[in-house]
């Protein structure tokens, strides 16, 4: 190639732009960095993604702090296993931009035992928990304290289609039962709405159930891997009955084995509906799908909601809980700050808000009064019940385990059979032990 | 520019070598030097974001070490590899990256030199359009293609069900991703329909290299359409042929987001770098995932050196594995 040899001067004027330039981006730099130190802290709050009711509190809570603190919210994943992946990593790496974090219910004790987590003052506590609903408030707790805030709390309910129940002659405004909506889906040749995929839904359901039959998957979580496993009792094998019938008698349809929650709405809503226990996110989901034109408005006004179904005629049922709990950061910088926007956050009139707009229950009974959730959500009152008598996930530090390897074991739900519950105990066991992979 | 000097292209290099390398001129000299100046640093920060990791991990698979529990790390030596190599679960894993890797090698090697010939073949008119439309699926995301063929074959939104119900045993409630056969089948569709074009690419290019009067030669001398392939092409494109199978081998092996995006590994379609993930990042279970990804890495070594010393390919293209 042919050298081009330029004249020194040259040479020399390109370094002193080039000076000039670096100058002027660093001069830029430092003014970005000076005018960030010059205004109010910003705090960083780690949101699951939603319609945006969080950015929107964010950004109310920021303002009504009269220029203390700056709420900036950063998006985690949208399923809650990767959430959980990213907060566990960026805490254990020790990540001081960890000031607020939106924290699925069942992986707090894993966060709040390594000491990830900031204990809340007594003060924050009392004032933040004075209403909350006592499903909600249990899983919040780890070793009996409470270590983070409850937020929003999530139920499931049994929806169905009013024609159907029926045509099968159902009297709904009484509790049914799992045996009930399976011979009526059975005699009316439509599908039942479970989620039968290899996912935390199974863990969901098969919680639910075990919960409803009066059990308990594991006792002694906190004694984390030498948890005691109590799945392989009377509550579990009823559990594998419902969960290896729906599979076997193709009643969930033949996509259970890889039905969500999504899914299993769209399944609801097609001409093979009739039951199905799902998150309210169904019935925002269904109404948009009418305002678009994607369904007929007459399957919404055939859909009907009622408490999670019983297991046992004579016992309640105890329905899967959800819902996100705010925690901080313990190595934040700004604690203080933190747990003042967290109050503001958890507000009942946030609470009521966040319903309202995007769907997602109160974990506060004041919030349930409010008119525009009323509005909004007809089957408040049933969630607010249902929140009652709802039942948490296994509490314990290693939840992932127990719940992949129910999830392992328990799909496809035509497999599930009266030795699962046995064989699930015993591989859990092994998996704690660290003699199994998952 | 200046041009460089090829050191490996004596063939009589033997005996010859140190005296070559004394009369080597200043010139060649200062070029060489050059040449480890420019790749220097590149070579550095390859070692540094490679090399850094592998030994780590080497390091953090003799702990029993859990993320969410530093306290507790344990020095285990060899005890999550002795855990790993007892346990079904990683035989399964193995099994079926070893199936994966076979079957899409093998139809993809068969698949991408008919594409090959095409192109090879093809009038020059044609030559451009037609290499643009075969590298297309290559062109596109990995994750983009798996999502695009999950959609199609899922059983609530997908179109090949209704498509294809005149097939038997397909039909709208036929189910692909409930089972090992049917959706194993689908990740190695899309793995195939993927990266046959590379593979195609790499055997025009030794295609290319053949001669073509030893073509015409043999059609002189009589020889069919195949014979001409298989006793004269194909033999001469050995070396190109044995470098696509290794490398795309190699990118078999570590198979990640057509099972991630499609089945996240459940009903028997788990390869083992989704047990690695799984293990490290889901179950933050750091010292058994790093044993995981150090065997994953030695499977793919006795990949590429078996590749090497019993194949004799040459994967610097220095021409001597013909």
């Amino acid at each position: 190639m042919k050298a081009i040899h330029r004249p020194r001067t040259a040479r020399r004027g390109r370094r002193i732009r080039g000076a000039v330039a670096l100058a002027g981006a660093s001069a830029m730099l430092l003014t970005a960095c000076g005018s960030q130190d010059s205004g109010p802290p910003t705090l960083t709050w780690y949101i699951n993604p939603d319609d945006g009711g969080q950015a929107e509190i964010a950004q109310q809570c920021s303002a009504a702090s009269n220029g203390k603190y700056k709420i900036e919210t950063s998006l985690l994943p949208r399923d809650a296993s990767s959430q959980r992946e990213q907060l566990a990593r960026r805490l254990a790496a020790g990540d001081t931009s960890m000031d607020i974090m939106s924290l699925d219910p069942p992986f707090v004790p894993e966060l709040a035992e390594p000491g990830f987590l900031a204990k809340p003052p007594a003060d924050v506590v009392e004032r933040t928990t004075a209403d909350t609903l006592e499903g909600p408030l249990e899983g919040a707790k780890w070793n009996g304290e409470v270590v983070a805030v409850p937020f929003w709390a999530n139920t499931q309910l049994l929806w169905y289609r009013k024609s159907v129940a029926e045509a099968a002659g159902l009297d709904m405004s009484k509790p049914v039962t799992w045996d009930q909506i399976i011979d009526a889906a059975r005699s009316q040749d439509k599908y039942l709405g479970v989620q039968g995929t290899q996912a935390e839904s199974m863990t969901v359901w098969v919680n639910g159930l075990v919960a409803s039959a009066g059990g308990q998957i594991i006792t002694a979580g906190e004694e984390g891997q030498d948890a005691n496993i109590t799945l392989d009792s009377d509550a579990g094998k009823k559990a594998a009955d419902i969960v290896g019938t729906i599979g076997k008698d193709g009643l969930g349809g033949p996509g259970l084995p890889t039905q969500d929650e999504n899914s299993s709405m769209i399944q609801f809503q097609g001409d093979k509906g009739s039951f199905m226990v799902n998150w309210p996110f169904v019935w925002a989901a269904s109404n948009g799908a009418v305002k678009e034109g994607a369904l007929d408005k007459a399957v919404v006004d055939d859909i009907g909601w009622a408490q999670w179904p019983r297991v046992n005629a004579d016992e309640p049922s105890a329905p899967p809980l959800g819902g996100i709990n705010i925690g901080v950061g313990s190595v934040s910088k700004h604690q203080d700050l933190a747990w003042q926007a967290v109050e503001c956050i958890v507000s009942p009139e946030h609470q009521s808000q966040y319903f309202a707009t995007n769907g997602n229950p109160p974990s506060s009974a004041k919030a349930f009064d409010n008119a525009a959730v009323r509005e909004a959500y007809p089957q408040a009152p049933v969630i607010r019940e249902s929140l009652d008598h709802a039942a948490p996930r296994p509490q314990t530090p290693y939840y992932n385990e127990i719940s992949t390897a129910i999830q392992q074991e328990w799909t496809p739900p035509q497999s599930v059979n009266e030795n699962t519950p046995k064989e699930t105990t015993a591989f859990i066991e092994q998996v704690l032990k660290g003699d199994a992979l998952l | 520019m200046s041009t460089t000097v090829d050191s490996s292209t004596p063939t009589r290099q033997s005996k010859q070598a140190p005296k070559a390398k004394r009369q080597i001129s200043d010139r060649a000299r200062a070029e060489r030097k050059l040449g480890w100046l420019l790749a220097g640093p590149a070579f550095i920060i390859m070692l540094l974001v490679t090399l850094y990791p592998i030994v780590q991990a080497v390091y953090d698979s003799l702990f029993s070490f859990r993320l969410t529990a530093p306290a507790d790390k344990e020095f285990v030596f060899l005890g999550n590899y002795a855990t790993i190599f007892s346990d079904a679960v990683f035989w399964k894993d193995l099994w079926v990256t070893v199936l994966i890797t076979l079957v899409t090698v093998a139809v993809e090697l068969v698949l991408g030199l008919a594409l090959a010939l095409v192109m090879h073949s093809a009038i020059k008119a044609t030559r451009g359009l037609l290499r643009t439309a075969i590298l297309v699926p290559y062109g596109i995301i990995t994750v983009v293609s798996a999502f695009a063929w999950f959609y199609a074959f899922d059983i609530t939104t997908g179109y090949v069900n209704n498509w294809f119900d005149w097939v038997p045993g397909i039909g709208p409630d036929f189910n692909w991703f409930a089972s090992q056969g049917p959706a194993l089948t689908i990740i190695m569709a899309s793995e195939i329909w993927k990266t046959t074009p590379f593979i195609s690419l790499l055997l025009l290019s030794g295609l290319a290299q053949v001669p073509g009067e030893l073509s015409e030669a043999a059609r002189v001398d009589g020889a069919s359409a195949w014979q001409r392939l298989s006793k004269v092409i194909l033999p001469n494109m050995k070396a190109a042929i044995m470098v696509a199978v290794v490398f795309r081998a190699l990118d078999a092996f570590r198979i990640f987001d057509n099972i991630f995006i499609m089945t996240q590994g459940q009903y028997g379609t788990e390869a083992l770098s989704l047990l690695a993930y799984r293990t490290s990042i889901g179950r933050l279970e750091i010292g058994l995932g790093s044993a995981i990804s150090v065997i994953l890495f030695l499977c793919v070594m006795l990949i590429a050196l078996a590749a090497i010393k019993i194949f004799k390919v040459d994967l610097a293209g220095s021409g001597k594995g013909r």
